[in-house]
This record gives structure tokens, C-alpha cells and sequence, in this order.
């Protein structure tokens, strides 16, 4: 086996990060094994997606496919979509019912707990073939991971290492989880988006504050977030979760982007039909923008009163899955969940404010071919990671790189310290 | 009446406005309070309303092309729709019950060609003041999937 491949990392600090992370297979390979089957939390599904025993989905963990399941007991379980005897896929379908799984390949079938729990002609065929005696049913099986829902989160990890779920977030990320998904969800529709970039470019964007009103002009014209706004980023101690949210400042007659003379502020456009942005109150903190991350690849959004999980799934080196799925509250009214649906034009593939983030890792992608040996900067804001009142900084990006060095064994141990 | 060839005509202009980048004539297809859904099989199946485009006005697809104008970034592109033949369910005086199968491909200014997005345009065809308007078009997609963003409609 070839030795394992060295990534430079300039400094100072984290605010550096060489564009080879985004390019390199072997680098792919390691943090398959190291980021997503390591100590991590991966998002598998909503508890509300398995509404009785038997209900399954079928989902990622990184590139692994799993099946997600609920038993009897009431209790979710998630085992690796993979036969033990060949590897084949055990369920086919996305979600679905089931009592027990089969492998269409040689019939090979499994409790909803992952357990092998019958070899077909196990004991041969009239006394001839079968499997010999010394065969254990019970020693082989698919991998099963840890489950632990927060919050009607289903997450799953391969790990025996991983932290509780509550310590694995911390108190302020578990605190803006509860404050979006306290109460009973629904799912109103699920979209995928198809990326042509590295799943971790994806995950900046979604960190980067400082991005949000330069690139996003639909947002910034209609006044949903500018960095001058009141807000702030939050990043929890591990780096790898962040929280960037603002309220609407209505008598803020802000100047600073007039001034600069950017390119995202234009008085002549308005809106025909208002109705889009139109919404209600609904959370006591005045909060109309919260985009909330999980290491290594789930978001949680509320923008106004339209929400969103997503999930983040690398598929090959230089292309990501992005899994919508958006959803109301169970008790909403018919009118609320016309608001939500309307505001949902902000989001998704189509969305005013979303569409651009399709796109913008394809810039890069396509940008650092043959850039190999050079680097982003990522010094918005200093060399921290730690929380802070404004957004004009990186600094939940340069959270996002420590925790993935922490985990593919690559930490960044003095500057780490200094950062704090 | 509303005809098949009245159907086969106002799908194939429809077609050409968006093709040929006349999107500002698109939402002149509508009726003022129209309804028009982008979604696909899987959310129709399970009964989910959600779109990823959602509007319930011809003033929502108007604010649509402005903010594609104007607003959203996103790099040089056209589609080629190919229609079929509408699927009449029914058909008066008034307007029209129809669906009609579509497949539209999506050119690059890099000059890569893919085939963007097959389904089937689920229409309620009304006629006001002599003219024919989609009251309702719900694209649905075949593929849960989009590749990189949707940018202009369907």
C-alpha cells in the first residue's frame, strides 16, 4: 500500500488551507475512515421520518450507505446497507415498511436491528452444499453504528469513541437546536441538489458569514441580512459546529455597502408580489435568520419562518449530494404553511438566496485546478475560531478546519492554543 | 373549443420565450393568479406541497425573471425544451385539463450540453378574454435530483 500522502498546511494558523484538501483521493480515502466512520455525529434522518416500527430509510455516512430503522421497542437502529455475505445492498428503496431485510442477491436476511438472522440453504439442499457447522450467524453482519436523537435528530456514528450527543454539540448549539426543533416537525418536501464541487466547500459556504450579503443579492436588497445587522457567530469549543444568525434592524438605515460601492446593493429593485417575504412571528428572540451547522456535514436553517434540514454527502472527490429536506411544524395553521412554502422560494436549488451557493464551489473547483500547491486565505477576522458579535469574519470556517484536523490526526496544536 | 393544436401551439410558444431568453414574456402565459409548482414524483407520490419553485401570482414569476435579471448570480446558460403531445383529460369552451411530457436540455456558455430535466407539465388551461392561460402548471420532474441550481424556469 502506498504510503499515506502528506497535506502542507502554511500558516499562520488556521488561515491557511491548501487547496490540495479539495483535490487529492487519498485525502478523500482518510477522512471516509476518519471524519465520517470516526468520532463524529453523522445526520441519518428525522425521527419524524420513521413514524412506526418497521418504518426505514436509507441514507449515507459519508460515501457508507446505511439503513435507519425503527423496532418494536420503539428505539432507531442503523446498520450498514451492505450484505455480509457479498457486500450487496440489503434494502433498495429510499424509505419504506419492513418487518425484517433480505438481500435480493442470495436471500441472505436481517432483523431491523441489523442482526444476520438466516442463511438461505443454510444447512444445504437434501443433506448436500450448505454452509459448514462452525458457521456463526451471530459473528457476521453489516457494521452497526450508535444512534442518539436530540431534538427529533437522528444521528448515527460508526465510532465506540464519540461523545455523547449533548457534549459532542455543546450547550449553545443544543440550545439553538431546541430553539428551532422544540416542538413536533413535519415534512413538507424533500429536493437533492447535485454539487460539482468537494463536499467541504459546500460546508464553508454554509459557515461563512462574511459571504452571505456580497454574493446573495436578493437577500441583502430586501434588507433579511446585512453584516451590520444585530448578530453574531457562534462557534462551539470543538470548531466543528457553528451558529450565524441576525435579527432584522428596521430603523438601521445602514450606508457601509453604499459606500463601498458593491455590487449587492441596488435601489431599483423591488419586489411585485411581497407576499414572498411575508411571515409571522414566531420565536420570542426575535431571531429571523439562523443557520446552525453539526460537524461534519448537517445544517440547520430558519430564515424567517421558512426551514430546512440538510445534508451534506460527498460522493467523489469533486462532487457532493445535498439532501433538502423542509419541513413546518405538525400544529401549523393552513395559512403558516402557506408562508412557509412561499419563503421556501428563498431556498433550495431555485432559490433566490440559495441557487448561488450551487454554484459558487464550482467556481472554486474549477478556479484551484492546477493550484495544488497554493492555498486559500481564510483570515476574515484574525486567526480565531471563537465566537463573535459581528460577521464579518471566518471565523466558524477556521473552526471547521480545526475540528477536521483534529480528526484525521492532523491538529493544529500551538496555534489551536493561541487561538483560544 | 380548446383543441389539441390550440394546446400543441401555447406549449410550443411557451417553450420558445423561455429558449430563446424572452423571459420576460413567460409569466404572460399565466393568469394573474395563477399557480406554478416545480417539484417532482417522489413529493407528488408522498402528497408533499413543497416546490423548489412556489408561486400562487403571475406578479411571484415576473419578480422571478427580475430577480434572474437583476439579482441572482449564476453562470451564462440556455435550455432547448422538447415538448410532447398533451394528454387531454378534458377540454371546453373555458379551457383545458392537460398534461404534457417534457424533456429540456441545458447548454453551458462552456458549450457542455446535458440533459437538464425530463417530466411531465400537469396543466389547468383557462381562457380569458379569447386568449388561452395556464391557470395552474406544475412541472413535475422525473429526477429527485437537480444538478448544480435551476435557474430559469421550466
Amino acid at each position: 500500500m502506498a504510503s499515506e500522502h502528506t497535506i502542507h498546511w502554511a500558516g499562520p494558523g488556521l488561515t491557511r488551507v491548501p487547496y490540495e484538501v479539495y483535490t487529492d483521493h487519498s485525502t478523500a480515502q482518510q477522512e471516509q475512515a476518519r471524519v465520517f466512520r470516526g468520532a463524529t455525529w453523522n445526520y441519518l434522518c428525522l425521527d419524524a421520518e420513521l413514524p412506526e416500527s418497521g418504518s426505514y430509510r436509507t441514507t449515507f455516512v459519508g460515501e457508507t450507505p446505511v439503513v435507519v430503522v425503527k423496532d418494536d421497542d420503539g428505539e432507531i437502529y442503523a446498520f450498514e446497507n451492505r450484505c455480509a455475505h457479498r457486500g450487496a445492498l440489503i434494502a433498495l428503496e429510499k424509505s419504506g415498511r419492513a418487518d425484517n431485510f433480505q438481500c435480493v442477491y442470495h436471500a441472505w436476511s436481517y432483523n431491523r436491528q441489523g442482526d444476520l438472522t438466516g442463511v438461505a440453504f443454510e444447512k444445504g439442499v437434501k443433506g448436500k452444499g450448505g454452509m459448514p457447522p462452525t458457521f456463526c450467524k451471530e459473528e457476521h453482519g453489516p457494521r452497526k453504528l450508535r444512534i442518539a436523537v436530540f431534538c427529533g435528530l437522528v444521528f448515527g456514528s460508526f465510532s465506540d469513541d464519540v461523545l455523547p450527543i449533548e457534549e459532542y454539540l455543546g450547550d449553545e448549539i443544543c440550545q439553538r437546536i431546541e430553539r428551532v426543533l422544540g416542538r413536533p416537525v413535519q415534512v413538507i418536501g424533500r429536493f437533492t441538489q447535485a454539487l460539482p464541487n468537494n463536499w467541504k466547500l459546500y460546508v464553508e459556504n454554509v459557515k461563512d458569514s462574511y459571504h452571505a450579503s456580497l454574493l446573495h443579492l436578493f437577500f441583502t436588497t430586501f434588507e433579511l441580512n446585512r453584516l451590520s445587522q444585530k448578530g453574531g457567530v457562534i462557534v462551539d469549543e470543538s470548531g466543528g459546529h457553528h451558529v450565524s444568525y441576525s435579527m432584522i434592524d428596521k430603523s438601521n438605515t445602514d450606508s457601509s455597502y453604499k459606500e463601498q460601492g458593491l455590487r449587492s446593493d441596488t435601489d431599483r429593485y423591488r419586489l411585485k408580489d411581497t407576499t414572498v417575504l411575508e411571515g409571522f412571528p414566531e420565536y420570542d428572540d426575535g431571531v429571523t435568520l439562523q443557520i446552525l451547522s453539526v460537524f461534519p456535514g448537517f445544517v440547520l436553517q430558519q430564515i424567517q419562518n421558512c426551514l430546512a434540514v440538510r445534508q451534506v454527502l460527498p460522493k467523489e472527490q469533486e462532487r457532493t449530494e445535498l439532501n433538502w429536506t423542509y419541513i413546518g411544524y405538525a400544529d401549523d395553521t393552513p395559512e403558516q404553511r402557506i408562508v412557509r412554502l412561499k419563503q421556501l422560494n428563498l431556498v433550495g436549488p431555485a432559490g433566490f438566496i440559495s441557487m448561488e451557493d450551487g454554484a459558487v464551489g464550482g467556481f472554486v473547483q474549477r478556479g484551484i485546478a492546477g493550484a495544488n500547491d497554493m492555498s486559500a486565505i481564510i483570515e476574515m477576522g484574525g486567526d480565531t475560531t471563537v465566537s463573535s458579535e459581528g460577521r464579518a469574519t471566518e471565523a466558524s470556517v477556521r473552526g471547521f478546519w480545526k475540528a477536521w484536523r483534529q480528526h484525521m490526526g492532523d491538529a493544529v496544536q500551538a496555534d489551536a492554543g493561541a487561538a483560544q | 373549443m380548446t383543441d389539441l393544436l390550440a394546446l400543441c401551439a401555447f406549449n410550443a410558444a411557451y417553450a420558445h420565450v423561455i429558449d430563446s431568453d424572452a423571459l420576460e414574456q413567460w409569466p404572460g402565459f399565466f393568469t394573474a393568479d395563477c399557480i406554478y409548482r416545480i417539484t417532482h414524483w417522489e413529493n407528488e407520490r408522498e402528497g408533499l406541497p413543497a416546490g423548489i419553485v412556489y408561486a400562487d401570482s403571475r406578479a411571484m414569476l415576473e419578480d422571478r425573471i427580475a430577480a434572474l435579471r437583476d439579482a441572482n448570480i449564476y453562470e451564462r446558460q440556455r435550455y432547448r425544451h422538447i415538448l410532447g403531445v398533451p394528454r387531454v383529460e378534458h377540454a371546453d369552451a373555458d379551457g383545458a385539463v392537460a398534461s404534457t411530457p417534457f424533456m429540456v436540455a441545458r447548454i453551458m456558455a462552456t458549450g457542455e450540453t446535458m440533459l437538464f430535466a425530463s417530466g411531465e407539465y400537469r396543466d389547468c388551461f383557462t381562457v380569458q378574454d379569447g386568449r388561452l392561460l395556464l391557470a395552474e402548471r406544475v412541472a413535475v420532474c422525473d429526477s429527485t435530483v437537480t444538478d448544480t441550481l435551476l435557474a430559469l424556469p421550466l
